[in-house]
């Protein structure tokens, strides 16, 4: 037995298409991060299908929790905790890891943390560096983009989000366009990184005085210019199309981004979600962090950026310190958000 | 032998917990269809009751379809996972099946149904024969016209049970007087009578590989496999 107790909390994560179990030590320490990724099911219908997710999920969900204990090297004894995504997510996903986390933590009788989507993605952050608050989040994925301003560690209030697409889903669309299956982000990155802005599409929003985004104008820019090329019979260069189109992306997210530190000192700016491993993304955020001496810039790596369990437990065993607790009645909620700021805490 | 045994394939939910096929305690609802929040309460609640904790378990019993997806994946789930999670065995039970046990007669064949929407039904036909159900017809999802030719021939009169609103009407038209109906409390899943048809069944061997009994492909599964008739469906999920 180890003379410094552990804290060793199991997690889920099953809100989209990925079925996730993990095992992490002390909330930063990676014990085991298993991920049954089901993007293979998913091309054949060129998205997400809600209902073979959630069939899926069912598949791999035993034989994850069986591979993480076993990676980790830990029994069900050892555990201090259970933590689960319930929400932002598909409702017949996100049910399959919230009644399998019910089940082990009735089995074992350990305490049941309920941990939100997003706070897994910003905490992802956690698993590599000490987080440090005040603290901003920029999350950015394929349902989501976000400025998330964190006072303390457990203290999430949206300061700006997108309203309309977000910005993974403009990827995706724009990724049909030029014959690039789902999931388009990292193909579409590795195109721009060949092109040159040449089209100047819109940047929406970008002056408004206000932290919130849009992508669909841009998405309709975009579907307009390759439309109208077709119709003329005119052969655009996809490297450029791409480009122009991240490079507004990037624009976009970046000026929002750099409005809001000047608004919200914070001695943190953390890049998480799935789109957060962009190349483009990653590269500009670094250039704009230089000029905020007291603020740090922290990139999730990429191997974190996508959905996975580890970044549930990272943020499940701050949040059970903290006295978060679900008892056996929990439920998935799928329009799961953070809270407002508030008007007076600007 | 501790049992656990759920069905929360439809709109009712009924679990019980016995010692062997002696009931200990059993619920269940027909008031709401939130599994999602009911199930694992319910469980802990019996269990409880049944002064009993979670690991003195020796098997979970569970009808696993088919039925309203949500439903059979909630119990599947919890199944599979309380099996999974204590080491202990799992018996999968048909949950057409399972609401043909509230029929303990000999002298008809019983046709349980479950409303697959738009004349369609999840059903399948038993008998029983010296104290064992038989299957007569395997479970399948199937329109009301295609199901009447597969069941006139018959000789003994045929019970429906369960989701019969809809279809008795049609049936009867077929069936005549070889329709018999029954006493609506017998289209509720008992967990009890689960419970035991399942102690005599044997333990699946791989309860990481149970998938709840969907008998349909999603539409758009259906609709792919009809483009790509020959694609192995296998291995669509890796690990990385
Ligand atoms: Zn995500």
């Amino acid at each position: 037995m180890n003379l410094v107790a552990r804290d060793l909390v199991l997690s889920f994560e099953t809100s989209c298409d990925e079925t996730s179990v993990a095992v992490i030590e002390n909330g930063n320490k990676i014990l085991s991060n298993i991920v049954a990724t089901q993007i293979k099911s998913h091309q054949r219908f060129g998205g997400v299908v809600p209902e073979v997710a959630s069939r899926h999920h069912i598949e791999q969900i035993t034989g994850c929790i069986e591979d993480a204990l076993r990676d980790a090297d830990v029994t069900y004894d050892d555990l201090t905790s259970v933590a689960v995504t319930y929400g932002p997510g598909l409702v017949g996903a996100l049910l399959i890891g919230v009644t399998a986390a019910k089940a082990v933590a009735w089995a074992h009788n350990l305490p049941l943390v309920p941990v939100n989507h997003l706070a897994g993605h910003i905490y992802a952050a956690r698993l590599v560096e000490p987080i440090e608050f005040p603290a901003m989040a920029l999350v950015v994925s394929g349902g989501h983009t976000e400025l998330v301003y964190m006072p303390e560690e457990d203290k999430f209030e949206i300061i700006g989000e997108t309203r309309d697409d977000a910005a993974g889903e403009a990827y995706d669309k724009i990724g049909r366009v030029l014959g690039i299956n789902y999931p388009a982000g990292k193909p579409v990155d590795e195109l721009a990184h060949q092109g040159k802005d040449t089209f100047k599409f819109p940047r929406a929003m970008d002056s408004d005085d206000n932290f919130d985004f849009s992508f669909s104008g841009l998405k309709s820019a975009f579907i307009n210019t390759v439309h109208h090329a077709d119709q003329i019979h005119e052969e655009l260069s996809r490297e450029d199309l791409a480009a122009s189109f991240q490079q507004a992306v990037v624009d976009v997210l970046a000026d929002k981004t750099q409005r809001a530190l000047k608004e919200f000192p914070v001695k943190q700016l953390i890049l998480a979600g799935g789109v957060a491993a962009n190349k483009g993304l990653r590269e500009r955020l670094t250039k704009e962090i230089a000029s905020f001496k007291d603020t740090k810039l922290e990139l999730v790596p990429l191997s974190l950026c996508g959905d996975n369990a580890a970044m549930i437990g990272a943020a499940g065993e701050m949040l059970y310190r903290h006295g978060a607790r679900a008892d056996a009645t929990l439920n998935a909620d799928p329009g799961l958000e953070f809270e407002w700021l508030a008007d007076e805490a600007k | 032998m501790k049992i656990l045994a759920i069905d929360t394939s439809n709109k009712p939910l009924s679990v019980a917990v016995m010692d062997n096929d002696q009931l200990l305690a059993q619920t269940t609802l027909t008031t709401h269809r939130k599994h999602a929040e009911f199930l694992m309460p319910v469980i802990e609640d019996l269990v409880k009751k049944a002064d009993l904790t979670p690991t003195d378990l020796d098997r979970v019993v569970v009808a696993d379809g088919p039925g309203s997806y949500t439903g059979i994946r909630m119990a599947v789930t919890a199944a599979k996972t309380i099996a999974n999670t204590l080491g202990i065995e799992l018996v999968t039970v048909s949950s057409l099946l399972n609401l043909a046990l509230n029929v303990q007669r000999a002298d008809v064949l019983i046709n349980p149904i479950f409303d697959g929407r738009n004349q369609n039904m999840f059903t399948g036909l038993y008998r029983w024969n010296h104290g064992t159900i038989e299957t007569v017809i395997e479970d399948q999802h199937i329109s009301l016209g295609k199901w009447l030719p597969a069941i006139s021939d018959y000789e003994q009169p045929i019970l429906i049970i369960g989701d019969t609103a809809s279809f008795e009407d049609d049936m009867r038209n077929v069936l005549h007087s070889r329709l018999l109906t029954a006493n609506p409390l017998m289209g509720i899943p008992s967990a009890a009578l689960l419970g035991q048809y399942g102690l005599a069944k044997s333990p699946v061997e791989d309860v990481d590989a149970v998938v709840p009994r969907y008998l349909r492909l999603t539409k758009a599964e259906a609709d792919w496999k009809k483009l790509h008739p020959n694609e192995d469906t296998h291995n669509y999920v890796e690990k990385v």
